[in-house]
């Protein structure tokens, strides 16, 4: 399903090389990673070098080159957040999780990020998981949040 | 909806939705900005739609989600029309008797705001003390409107600026009106947008692009975001107004791809537009011609510098150009593209409708019209601030934000993120204000304004700040890519007890050869913050520095 999904947007690219960051982008939304070979049909269909792509894809923080976790995890780390404790909350979440920003654990089962500001300051420190933001959150209640996700 | 051949028949459109709108019908807006989305506001707008539903009320009563309110920190935030009425920290279980009092007129006394000192009572917008002594020109809109229903922004008056500007004035007439209010932009810098206009317009090149960005990539800065979400066409309409006074033929907005809901809004604003005529071919029966693109940033920082957005718009990665280059004269595919950020473009339909006079009339004298501000850190009362230009920022950080909580001083106001700076709380009374700021240290940057406590580190802020732009530095120039990464790692050697004598010295160096060596912005701007914590708190570098070598 997902590899048709793949194609349904390099199709729609087709021919525009302009276009490279747009399907790159819809591709790591769905796919949440972007595989060698999926990279080397976005370059043929859109017309331009397989190393454009790879730039691109090495070069913003958005794409992965890694396969992902099941449940992407962020802990904001914005100025606010910081402020109020974010550090401390990141600590406790890379404990639960046994990972530092950026990894991904065997099971595939959590991927942990260090998020710049989304914007919800009033109400940080935040944690995000999968798009949805626990607000206000302690380190003593982030693992209460994260034995929620199978 | 037919597509508006002339601005008479916008006109006919708005009569026609005014007419079967009853202004004194008791209406619900529940914010679904982005606090009160995190404090699942979704739920309650489910538990009250559902709830009128159930009453069989939905004649009655008039229900929608808008943009952010405002009074973030309070969130869940839901407002009664038509009076007013303010309601936070709104729960699902209270549907029922928010709706019932609704449609009798009456209070739920226990969700209005109380003092938390005094307990005294503010029932409405204009009583609670968030909003009391502010001016929401730009922002007093969001909760009125559904963003993602065109006749919404109609029904308050939305696109008469544009048809003003289309059939009544000349580009330059639109141009001078601009200059003549001293718009400056509010993306940083305070630059006076007339005189960017100007020089895009007067370019050689036929071809032009307007460009909004709505990158906002500073750190606690979201008062753009809830701009563009809650109200997507007054920005959009600012756009098309720009882009008939410079005689482009094509606009971007580019914004970040992590907010769902900002993406929906503007993508739906685009469509609704373009379905009646606003965007497109022949604007309204004037000739003019002009449609918009959505772009996308992918998560670094420096793509919201000028040159480097425009770069990521062509499709290639954002890394910035010497500035010797102007965008304004060559910028997307080399042709002149005017970029001004979200704040500044939705002050030009208010320009245009209310006059430069007007404008001019409020703010402060270099410094005109009002400020977005984003308030948060260690402050009672946090969300989006709109206040005129020159207003105290005793004003903003009390009478709006509440002071600190939990009994504790106020030390320092940080403005402008990661490439701000720090002031010292005796400064509270400077006004909010660009070229104030800036001598003072503290550059109001896009205007995220952050209260610092009594017990913060300035040391570790210092430190905390240069490790965020290390990271997001692109790498592309030397003096930004190892500047910065030399003053990180005396901060570190400070923080952790081995800072050595003439460590200060050396920081002051390097944040002189990075400002002056840097390609862009990032880079120039980097060791701001640093400045500004060693002109006003040395001596607590002094004695971090002091005490470590004690230690060792």
């Amino acid at each position: 399903m997902c590899k048709q999904k793949i194609s349904g947007i390099i199709e729609k690219y087709r021919g525009k090389p302009g276009a490279v960051i747009h399907a790159l982008t819809e591709i790591q939304h769905a796919n949440h990673w972007l595989p060698r070979a999926v990279m080397q049909e976005v370059a043929d269909a859109l017309g331009v070098p397989f190393s454009q792509v790879m730039q691109i894809a090495s070069f913003y923080k958005t794409f992965s080159l890694t396969p992902k976790g099941r449940h992407e995890v962020h802990v904001c780390t914005g100025m606010t957040c910081h402020l109020r404790g974010g550090a401390r909350l990141m600590e406790k979440v890379a404990e639960i999780t046994g990972l530092t920003p950026g990894e991904t654990d065997t099971d595939a089962k959590f991927s942990l990020e260090a998020g710049s500001c989304l914007g919800s300051c009033s109400i940080g420190p935040e944690l995000i998981v999968d798009g949805k933001h626990y607000g206000r959150m302690t380190p003593e209640r982030a693992a209460d949040v994260l034995k929620q996700y199978e | 909806m037919p597509r508006l051949q002339t601005s008479a028949e916008l006109e006919a459109l708005r009569a026609k939705i005014l007419a079967g709108r009853d202004p004194a019908r008791p209406s619900i807006a529940v914010c679904g900005g982005a606090a009160c989305d995190g404090l699942d506001s979704a739920a309650v707008a489910a538990a009250l739609a559902a709830e009128i539903k159930n009453q069989g009320a939905g004649a009655k009563i008039d229900f929608r989600v808008t943009g952010c309110h405002g009074f973030c920190n309070k969130g869940p935030n839901v407002l009664v029309g038509p009076d007013d009425v303010c309601y936070f920290e709104v729960k699902p279980e209270d549907a029922s008797e928010v709706i019932t009092s609704a449609l009798k007129g009456e209070v739920v006394d226990r969700l209005v705001y109380r003092d938390p000192a005094s307990g005294e009572k503010a029932v409405h917008m204009s009583e609670v003390p968030f909003y009391k002594h502010q001016m929401r020109i730009l922002t007093g809109d969001i909760p009125r409107i559904d963003p993602t229903r065109i006749t919404d922004y109609i029904a308050i008056g939305g696109y008469s600026a544009l048809a003003k500007a289309l059939s009544q004035m000349s580009s330059d007439q639109v141009l001078q009106e601009v200059k003549k209010a001293n718009l400056r932009g509010r993306g940083g810098g305070g630059f006076p947008a007339g005189l960017k206009w100007e020089t895009t317009k007067n370019a050689p090149e036929k071809t032009k692009y307007v460009i909004v960005n709505g990158h906002e990539g500073e750190s606690a800065a979201f008062m753009d975001r809830a701009m563009l979400t809650g109200n997507p066409h007054r920005v959009l309409e600012g756009l098309i107004i720009g882009g008939y006074a410079i005689g482009a033929q094509q606009g971007y907005i580019y914004t970040r791809h992590d907010s769902p809901s900002m993406a929906k809004h503007i993508t739906a604003a685009l469509e609704q537009a373009r379905e009646l005529g606003l965007l497109g071919k022949n604007i309204l029966g004037s000739g003019f011609d002009f449609d918009v693109e959505l772009h996308f940033d992918v998560g670094i920082f420096v793509s919201g510098e000028s040159s480097a957005l425009m770069r990521s718009i062509e499709g290639n990665p954002p890394e910035p150009r010497p500035k010797y280059i102007r965008t304004s004269v060559s910028g997307i595919w080399d042709k002149p593209s005017n970029l001004n950020n979200v704040e500044t473009w939705a002050n030009v339909p208010e320009i245009i409708n209310r006059g430069a006079d007007w404008y001019t009339s409020i703010g402060s004298e270099k410094s005109k019209g009002t400020k977005l501000v984003s308030l948060s850190g260690h402050v009672v009362n946090s969300g989006v601030v709109e206040v005129p230009m020159g207003t105290p920022l005793r004003t903003i950080v009390f009478d709006i934000g509440g002071g600190v909580p939990e009994g504790k001083a106020p030390k320092a106001i940080h403005f402008g993120g990661a490439m701000g700076g720090s002031i010292p709380i005796d400064l509270i009374d400077a006004p909010l204000d660009f070229d104030g700021m800036a001598k003072l240290g503290a550059p109001i940057g896009a205007g995220g304004l952050l209260l610092m406590n009594e017990d913060t580190d300035m040391v570790e802020i210092a430190r905390y700040l240069l490790d965020f732009l290390v990271k997001e530095s692109c790498g592309k120039c030397v003096p930004c890519r190892e500047g910065m990464y030399q003053m990180l790692k005396i901060l570190t050697n400070i923080i952790e007890g081995k800072g050595r004598k003439f460590d200060l010295e050396r920081l002051a160096d390097l944040t002189e050869v990075t400002s002056l060596g840097s390609l862009c912005a990032l880079g120039k701007t980097s060791s701001d913050p640093l400045k500004s914590m060693l002109r006003y708190f040395k001596s607590e570098f002094e004695e971090r520095i002091a005490a470590g070598s004690q230690t060792t």
